[in-house]
């Protein structure tokens, strides 16, 4: 599956182990949010990089405080109708100050790369849009009404400023 | 009106690029239908029972007579001839061919229009008063609010995904006739002091499980409106429903999470809000954007016309058409009058590109160029002084369009029902039309008086039966259509859900059971002025019931 961070094909260094699978012995691996909030309190996986997978239902308020420990958060959209990864990704840049890798994985389409770019994500796990995909569609849109957790200004803002 | 500056522009052209590449991606076959779906249905595409179908955004129901016009080419260029007004004060265009989409949208952007987020689960066209800034009972001009809120929600990064569609509805008068309180949100325009602000209801919906909006806030600052309506949509798209479509809209949510929990996670949420998040938006902005909206420059007049008073006395279809399709407007001498697109036994809501571009003539040579979409699905020419109205009926009576039923008993909401809809359950359409039939007798209509039939082919709602005084919901009993009467509902400030009057009748039944309650009225009301509505509110459904049911 390709993974798109910033911009550049990257190579993926994490593993997901679902709840229901042993945590196996790889060095970078991808908790459910209840497990992971178990498990860091273990000694036996403190010399392993842990991070954590939203689900939609997942209240990523209860991550605050484990923000500074974690290089990654991935929020997993099961279908891509399903938005509420969109709020966890601004939550998390926005009010929480979140500044490690946020990864979109899931069903995440090409045409929701804008979007999920503008609310935080920096990187995309896709099996449906390929590098020069996911550079269109962040090129599509030169402006925005909406402050988000991009560093763009918005057009309310730039008006002002003629 | 709003007039796009390069910002506005730009986002509308790109947005034409943005679904000419999806349109060939989906046509090469790299797109699937299924992840097309979303893409086109944010664009105003549907996919209906004989073709595509393309809805444009007419935000808050205004349009100039270039954009008219640019309506009636589309209309005839594209699809047969015609266009079709909604309920959400839009137009669709029901035969149009996807390939010819992107081209149609780029027509559309030519004169500053678009068809962005007219479906689709996010925030739709925002909805207003048809009569906003002419009429004399508004504390101020809605329009301005509705414009900044359509740009906010425009590409909302964050609300494009909800559990289901969103619809805002703006007022800024006590007289309700935006529908405020059956919206998704319903914000009433007042005034605290030399502070203006907004009356938040929310909740509020018809469909399947009508429900009149609770009230969260009794006043939010303007300058903090951004900032909350973020709130409200974070809460819906964090915490609405989405095991179940019939369950999504924010309505299930603020019903089964209790309105006062409700109340309290949107305030929590706004609380929440740090100052980097606040949309803060410029007061130098929303002084831009409302001097826009600061109307025609109305020469002064006596409020009396003497040419219209002897075109009154000389001409007796205008007469009757003067007395039922003007609404008085806040400078003496000028009015706003309504075109009925609800011709007995025509399609409720239809014009013909020779119509359309009439209308826009006459909004360009009488009417500053202002033309307004009704949610009951008319035309308004809200500033016309009465001196013209003769010569502008003559017009109208011409091309078809001096129907004399504006709020009379002929001017129904009907959706497409069967005949066009792959939802429906029952025919809408000819039901209207036979109702219509009964009541055909311009004087009879007007002895009736202000009276609102609403008619649903489904318990998706789209003829808004619930709110109609008399509300019409056609039903599937075993593969034959009947039909439900309910009574009581309304949209205005004292918004109800009508009630279902007792077992439907058939097709056949449904013109004569409306006519007794008809008679009802007549024989039950205190004097002719008394509506419909204040009689049924007077002495209860019972009377009615025993009427419709009394042959059985």
């Amino acid at each position: 599956m390709p993974l798109i961070k910033n911009n550049q094909i990257a190579e993926n260094i994490w593993t997901y182990i679902p709840d229901d699978e042993p945590l196996g012995t790889e060095s970078h691996i991808v908790l459910d949010l209840e497990r992971f909030l178990s498990e860091r309190q273990q000694q036996d996986i403190s010399n392993r990089a842990l991070a954590v997978r939203l689900a939609p239902a997942d209240d990523p308020e209860r991550l605050r405080p484990y923000l500074d420990e974690l290089d990654l958060i991935e929020v997993d959209f099961p279908k891509y109708a399903d938005g509420r990864g969109f709020s966890h990704a601004q939550l998390l840049r926005r009010r929480y100050g979140y500044r490690g890798e946020l990864r979109a994985v899931g069903e995440v389409l090409r045409d929701q790369i804008l979007y999920m770019h503008r609310s935080g994500f920096d990187t995309f796990s896709t099996t449906r849009a390929d590098l020069s995909d996911v550079m269109a569609a962040l090129d599509e849109f030169s402006l925005s009404y909406q402050k988000a957790a991009d560093t763009r200004e918005t057009v309310f803002g730039i008006r002002q400023k003629r | 009106m709003y007039r796009y500056d390069e910002f506005d522009a730009t986002l509308v052209n790109e947005r034409v690029s943005q679904f000419r590449g999806q349109v060939a991606r989906r046509l090469a076959g790299s797109l699937l239908e299924d992840e097309f779906k979303p893409l086109r249905l944010q664009n105003g595409v549907y996919l209906q029972m004989h073709a595509y179908m393309l809805r444009v955004a007419i935000p808050y129901g205004q349009l100039g007579s270039t954009q008219l016009r640019r309506l009636a080419e589309i209309s005839e260029k594209y699809d047969r001839g015609y266009g079709h007004f909604t309920t959400r004060q839009n137009i669709q265009f029901n035969w149009v061919e996807l390939k010819d989409i992107p081209d149609i949208l780029q027509d559309l952007a030519e004169v500053e229009m678009h068809a962005i987020q007219t479906s689709g689960n996010c925030i739709r066209n925002v909805t207003s008063d048809h009569f906003a800034g002419a009429t004399a009972d508004e504390l101020m001009d809605p329009r301005p609010w509705c414009e900044i809120i359509r740009q906010w929600s425009t590409f909302h990064p964050e609300f494009a995904f909800l559990p289901r569609k969103f619809k805002i509805a703006v007022t800024a008068a006590e007289h309700d006739r935006a529908a405020i309180r059956v919206h998704d949100i319903g914000l009433h325009l007042k005034k605290r002091g030399e502070t203006i602000g907004f009356e938040v209801h929310v909740g509020g919906g018809q469909g399947r499980t009508p429900v009149i909006a609770t009230k969260v806030s009794e006043f939010v600052p303007e300058s903090e409106i951004l900032d909350y309506l973020e709130a409200v949509m974070r809460v819906y798209n964090r915490f609405g429903r989405r095991d179940n479509k019939y369950k999504a809209r924010i309505k299930i949510l603020v019903s089964e999470t209790g309105a006062e929990e409700f109340s309290r996670l949107v305030e929590a949420e706004y609380a929440a809000q740090s100052p980097h998040e606040k949309i803060a938006l410029p007061v130098t902005e929303i002084e831009r954007i409302t001097a826009y909206f600061s109307g025609p420059d109305l020469p002064a007049r006596p409020s009396r016309s003497k040419a219209f008073d002897d075109a009154r006395a000389a001409d007796p279809g205008f007469d009757q058409w003067a007395s039922v399709n003007l609404q008085p407007h806040k400078h003496a001498g000028y009015t706003s009058l309504t075109v009925s697109l609800k011709p007995i036994g025509g399609l409720a809501g239809d014009a013909t590109t020779e119509q359309m571009m009439v209308i826009a003539d006459l909004a360009e040579t009488f009417g500053h160029d202002d033309i307004r979409v009704s949610h009951a699905q008319n035309i308004v020419l809200p500033h016309i002084a009465l001196d013209d109205l003769h010569a502008i009926y003559q017009q109208l009576d011409q091309a078809g369009l001096a129907t004399a039923n504006e709020s009379l008993i002929t001017d129904m909401i009907v959706c497409p029902g069967l005949d066009y809809c792959n939802l429906a359950n029952a025919r809408s359409i000819p039901v209207g039309q036979d109702i219509q039939k009964v009541f055909a007798d311009p004087a009879y209509q007007r002895d009736i008086g202000k009276l609102h039939i609403n008619i649903s082919g489904c318990i998706n709602a789209c003829g808004h039966h619930h709110v109609g005084h008399i509300g019409i919901l056609g039903v599937d009993r075993k593969g034959q259509e009947f039909y439900q009467i309910s009574l009581g509902g309304r949209a205005d400030e004292k918004a109800a859900i009508g009630e279902i009057a007792g077992k439907a009748l058939s097709q056949e039944e449904i013109p004569a059971a409306i006519k007794q309650i008809i008679e009802t009225y007549r024989s039950h009301r205190l004097t002719k002025d008394e509506r419909f509505i204040d009689t049924l509110e007077r002495i209860g459904h019972t009377p009615f019931k025993e009427a419709i049911y009394a042959a059985d």
